[in-house]
């Protein structure tokens, strides 16, 4: 019986020579995390690379393709590719980075099943992919305006739609809370929950009259 | 057709009229061709037509744009999204334990599979190993949920081709395994049973006897459903040849589950990957010869076996551990039990932070994958140190056979398109998230 953490041993094991091998080969960057190998490399060097781990490496199938969004960073995004080889029973994953304008090739052309990842991708982050054949957007609705997976798109998006009876079709409308959205920082142990506002409601005129009795309570 | 295109690369099989055709396949007349240009242009136009998003046999919301020859297919273009909820946003905002239960809502027809791959994902992380009993229960219900995936599947399949016994029969046994998932966790569908460290409780012994006891029952029922489906006439004839996926475009197209072993790709994660307790449990991996649809119908048929099986194996296991921790006894992870809670102050503090701040994992980003009835279903998981994950994709298996649709449906016939989606296995919840 071998354990969960065996094998995260035994993958690091197998996957530490793999990765200076594709490192020597592919001059890439190769990391060892959690039992699991990732390749880090240019964009423009993608097609190249995935070619080669698929023919001279044996990955031959790409069942992945993500967007990550790191607002910080001077290229905000990561384009991920998880590869899969059969014949080695190995996994290896490949990133990129890119930002709003600089296209990524489509890699397409090496795993077609790469097709509707990209679109996934550009539909959620903005992330543009050079040379892909058909570049609409997949899931969000028809006539969706921006990239609701970015970190800068707020949980509730901007639109909400409704049937309106008088004009007998569904309507846009911006979104309207009946309650603020709620988010807890729990990672702070003194402060509690962020309001939009500073002052909460009812609250107005302690904060405003001088001279009333700040704390109210004995 | 004026430009003199073949009107099918791939004519499918079937019962063919004795007809002379012309080299487009268009039955020839004797008579001289006296339409006027304007009926010509009639006879000849291209049809677009809408499949979805409201249509039975779509199997959820799924609207298939597809361009017709007459009757043949010649370019589907999927439109998904329907059912889009933004799941991998939510997940981002939520801690880890809020999450699982968003992943029942993917695949919502084996629930437990998905929490399964989020669970194995956390662990990776944290590096915590589950006990064995928990190992054999998260076993049992992936199977329990196999089966029912498969049976909803290869019923509505005989249903999309136009049998109505067999999803009747083939809900009967769905609600008895319901019934297992309702006496282990409460819920028939959204179960939220497995967690970061093994499952919420532990199973009762008159439930491992009476899963036990459909185990028996099962095959006979399962036999019936075959005498149905298997071997009937209209069933081959709309099945066989239809839809054939070759190794290579298999492997192409990222394909998994029994989109590939109906090529006759012997690839199965619980073998060749085995997570939980599946390296020491004994089933056959099931192939496909020729890749059409009727070989994956077989193929997850022979499965459901092979799940009965494995569900012996589990039970027959689980009756010689009774007692095991079901959870990791480690209450930075996992919350105390309520009465544990009502007694020790620490038990408290533990139940308040982990139900308001939740646990935090360790930086890094893992991939974890499970064999889900329909196929690799994978979790890549980002996380930034905090409560709550960076970055969730959920790598759904029906997202990655669905956009195989435009290619397997070319130069088929109308009628096949039905056949063809129900044998990829579609569920929108997971194709849409």
């Amino acid at each position: 019986m071998s354990g969960h953490l065996a094998t995260v041993a035994a993958n690091t094991a197998v996957l530490t020579p793999l990765g200076q091998e594709m490192v020597a080969e592919l001059q890439v960057d190769a990391t060892v995390a959690f039992g699991e190998l990732t390749l880090t490399c240019h964009r423009d060097r993608i097609i190249g690379v995935l070619t080669d781990l698929r023919d001279r490496f044996g990955f031959q199938q790409l069942l992945d393709v993500c967007g990550a969004d790191y607002p910080d960073r001077a290229e905000r995004f990561e384009v991920v590719y998880h590869l899969l080889s059969l014949t080695r029973n190995a996994r290896v994953r490949v990133k990129v980075s890119t930002d709003e304008v600089a296209p990524v090739p489509s890699v397409i052309t090496v795993y077609p099943s790469a097709g509707w990842f990209e679109r996934e991708a550009f539909d959620m982050y903005g992330i543009l992919f050079s040379d892909h054949p058909d570049l609409r957007r997949l899931l969000t609705d028809y006539g969706f305006q921006g990239h609701p997976l970015r970190k800068d798109f707020p949980m509730t998006g901007y639109v909400e739609v409704r049937y309106d009876e008088a004009q007998k079709r569904v309507v846009y409308e911006p979104v309207k809370l009946t309650q603020e959205f709620r988010n807890f920082d729990f990672l702070s142990p003194w402060e509690g929950a962020e309001y939009p506002t500073d002052v909460l409601p009812g609250d107005e005129k302690a904060i405003g009259s001088a001279g009333a009795p700040s704390g109210g309570k004995v | 057709m004026a430009d003199g295109q073949p009107i099918a690369n791939k004519t499918p099989e079937r019962a063919e009229l004795d007809v002379v055709t012309n080299d487009l396949g268009q039955i020839a007349f004797d008579a001289p061709d006296n339409r006027t240009a304007h009926a010509r242009e009639m006879d000849d136009r291209k049809f677009t037509i809408n499949f979805g998003p409201q249509h039975p046999a779509a199997h959820g919301v799924l609207r298939l744009v597809l361009e017709l020859d007459g009757e043949v297919v010649e370019r589907v273009d999927p439109h998904i999204g329907l059912l889009h909820r933004g799941t991998e946003k939510l997940m981002e905002a939520r801690t880890y334990l809020q999450n699982v239960p968003y992943l029942d809502r993917l695949d919502y027809v084996a629930p437990m599979n998905q929490e399964h791959a989020f669970c194995l994902a956390i662990a990776r992380l944290l590096g915590i190993e589950v006990p064995y009993r928990a190992q054999l229960i998260r076993v049992l219900y992936s199977e329990i949920g196999r089966i029912l995936s498969h049976m909803l599947n290869v019923t509505t399949q005989a249903l999309d081709v136009g049998a109505l016994t067999p999803p009747l029969w083939g809900f009967e046994e769905r609600e008895k395994l319901m019934v297992f998932y309702e006496r282990a966790c409460g819920a028939r569908l959204h179960a939220n049973y497995f967690r970061p460290g093994g499952v919420h409780q532990d199973l009762p012994m008159a439930l491992i006897d009476d899963i036990g006891r459909w185990c028996a029952e099962f095959p006979r029922a399962l036999k019936d459903i075959e005498s149905l489906v298997t071997e009937n006439r209209i069933f081959k004839q709309r099945n066989v040849d239809i839809g054939v996926v070759s190794k290579e475009q298999a492997l192409q197209w990222g394909f998994s589950g029994v989109m590939l072993r109906g090529s006759d790709i012997a690839w199965d994660l619980r073998k060749s990957q085995p997570y939980e307790c599946y390296a020491e449990l004994d089933f056959d991996v099931v192939v496909g010869k020729n890749g059409d649809c009727w070989d994956r119908y077989l193929v997850r048929v022979e499965e459901m076996k092979q799940s009965v099986h494995i569900m012996e194996q589990c039970i027959h296991k689980l009756r010689n551990c009774p007692g095991e921790p079901v959870m990791v006894e480690n209450n930075k992870i996992v919350p105390p039990t309520r009465g544990e809670m009502k007694r020790s102050m620490e038990a408290l503090i533990h139940h308040f932070k982990l139900y308001t701040e939740g646990f935090h994992t360790p930086a890094g980003e893992v991939y974890a994958a499970v064999e889900a009835p329909k196929g690799e279903f994978g979790i890549y998981l980002v996380s930034d140190g905090t409560n709550k994950p960076y970055r969730v994709k959920i790598s759904a298996p029906g997202f990655r056979h669905l956009q195989a649709m435009d290619w397997m449906n070319r130069g088929h016939m109308l009628a096949d398109v039905s056949a063809i989606l129900g044998s990829l296995d579609i569920v929108f919840g997971e194709v849409d998230r």
